[in-house]
């Protein structure tokens, strides 16, 4: 009765639905991530992409359903929650980088306060993961000294120094002037190369038909498709993704 | 102006008085305040309808209200004190329902996503609080909370002349009634000394909001 723990889906939700008052936003969304999975989100403003992102850490309720990472449902609330949260790294379109704090401060928080690391330990790792972005010498810096796609780059550092099993991103290049968008990208197709399993609502086709398995359009709050880059990219289903592709492509 | 100088030591000792039922009420209302504000941004529904109440009972009420219960009502419960006792906790209660509604508009004015980051992270609410949110709202919490504390060193006033007595409010009272001096010359003597206690703290709180203001 129990499956081998390698086929537990990494994220699986079953029938959720969210509501937003009388907004039906999230409608009956049944969906499996493998373990090392890169699913690419797209779909028009409003569909319900970023409360797909945002249930499945929890950081919104959902009204019917159930959501399980990693085998394990999501807890209602409390510390058990904060673990589970503690495996999922979320990167966000606006960074939100705790602004009264150094980006190496940013980054050695979780593993100092949740995982209880050693200082010397989680500054370390911190710097390693700061090397690994590119901005190691950004380190002692705050915040709002960086640009946009350093300030990106540190968040994603910030997300994988607690060793995530699963990176949720939401737009995190939609708010980066053109020129810093790739450098935000590069690192997001290392951490799929690696193996990371990532759910990414983006917009941006390249890093998809580079690194995604799997595109999913959400229209009005369903998954309307579920296929590979090159099928959906070249040939979409619906007329809805055709349409959305249309306009999209234009600029 | 003589009245002043001849009595210099019960001014004096009436300014300690004062100081003293500020300083005790000030840290009360500060400590109160900040967990009555945490209640009513905590998740947990029960907590917030205790802040809620709290702020709604305390912020309603005359502070002259909230004195008599303090003095005639807790002896009722068989608690007992001084008048010392009761009054500086009274103002302690009054002015923390203020202070709670300036932490609150503070943390208000950090924005959302800084919580959702610290939550996504892993920290619980407490933590979130505490490392992230309130760090940042000291910056926007800094002016109101002056105009809080200073409006509480001249509701001390009020706690004095309802009986604690040797205040720098009484002083000036039983210079008049009881020695019969002339009204003027002692209650310029009386507004003097708050203005010895209020401008120092003003002038304090521009300091401080300049010194979180420059470390982000
Ligand atoms: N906190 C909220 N309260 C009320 N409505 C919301 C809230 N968040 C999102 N919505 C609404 O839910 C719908 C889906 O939002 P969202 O998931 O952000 O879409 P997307 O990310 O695809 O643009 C939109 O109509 C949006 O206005
Ligand atoms: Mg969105």
């Amino acid at each position: 009765m129990t499956e081998v723990s390698t086929d537990t889906p990494m994220i699986r939700l079953s029938a959720v639905d969210k509501y937003f008052g009388a907004l039906h936003v999230l409608r009956d969304i049944d969906l499996e991530v493998p373990r090392g999975q890169v699913v690419v989100v797209l779909g028009p403003s409003g569909s319900g992409k970023s409360t797909l992102c945002r249930v499945i850490n929890r950081l919104e309720p959902v009204d019917s359903g159930s959501i399980a990472l990693d085998g394990v449902p999501l807890p209602a609330e409390g510390r058990a929650l904060a673990e589970l949260r503690a495996d999922v790294g979320m990167v966000f379109q606006q960074f939100n980088l705790f602004a009264h704090k150094s980006i190496l401060d940013n980054v050695t928080l979780g593993p100092i306060k949740v995982r209880k690391s050693g200082k010397a330990a989680a500054r370390d790792e911190a710097m390693q993961l700061l090397e690994r972005v590119g901005i190691a010498d950004q380190a002692d810096k705050y915040p709002a000294q960086l640009s946009g796609g350093q300030q990106q780059r540190a968040a994603i550092a910030r997300a994988l120094a607690m060793r995530p099993k699963v990176m949720l991103f939401d737009e995190p290049t939609s708010a980066l002037d053109p020129e810093m968008v790739n450098e935000v990208l590069d690192v997001m197709t290392g951490l799929a190369a690696d193996g990371m399993t990532m759910l990414v609502v983006s917009h941006e086709m390249g890093f998809a038909r580079r690194a995604a398995h799997r595109v999913l359009f959400m229209a009005d709050g369903e998954v309307a498709e579920d296929s590979v880059p090159e099928d959906f990219f070249q040939a979409p289903a619906t007329d809805r993704a055709k349409d959305f592709l249309g306009k999209i492509l234009t600029h | 102006m003589h009245v002043i100088t001849d009595n210099l030591s019960l001014y004096r000792d009436g300014l300690v008085t004062t100081l003293r039922i500020c300083l005790y009420s000030g840290l009360l209302a500060l400590l109160l305040g900040t967990i009555m504000a945490a209640c009513r941004v905590s998740p947990l529904t029960p907590l917030r309808a205790v802040g809620t109440s709290w702020v709604t009972v305390f912020r309603n009420s005359p502070l002259l209200v909230v004195l008599f219960f303090m003095a005639f009502g807790l002896p009722e419960l068989g608690i007992n004190g001084t008048y010392f006792v009761f009054g500086t906790i009274g103002l302690a209660l009054y002015t923390s329902a203020f202070v709670c509604e300036a932490i609150r508009s503070g943390i208000n004015a950090v924005p959302p996503g800084q919580a959702e980051a610290a939550r996504s992270v892993g920290l619980g609410f407490g933590q979130t609080l505490s490392l992230i949110v309130l760090p940042q709202a000291v910056r926007s919490v800094i002016p109101p909370l002056g105009s809080v504390m200073i409006a509480m060193i001249k509701n001390s006033a009020i706690v004095g002349a309802f009986g604690v007595g040797g205040d720098l409010f009484s002083v000036g009272e039983n210079l008049t009634s009881a020695q019969g001096e002339a009204a003027l010359p002692v209650l310029i003597g009386v507004m003097l000394g708050y203005l010895i206690i209020t401008i120092p703290a003003g002038l304090l709180l521009g300091i401080v909001e300049r010194k979180v203001a420059i470390a982000r």
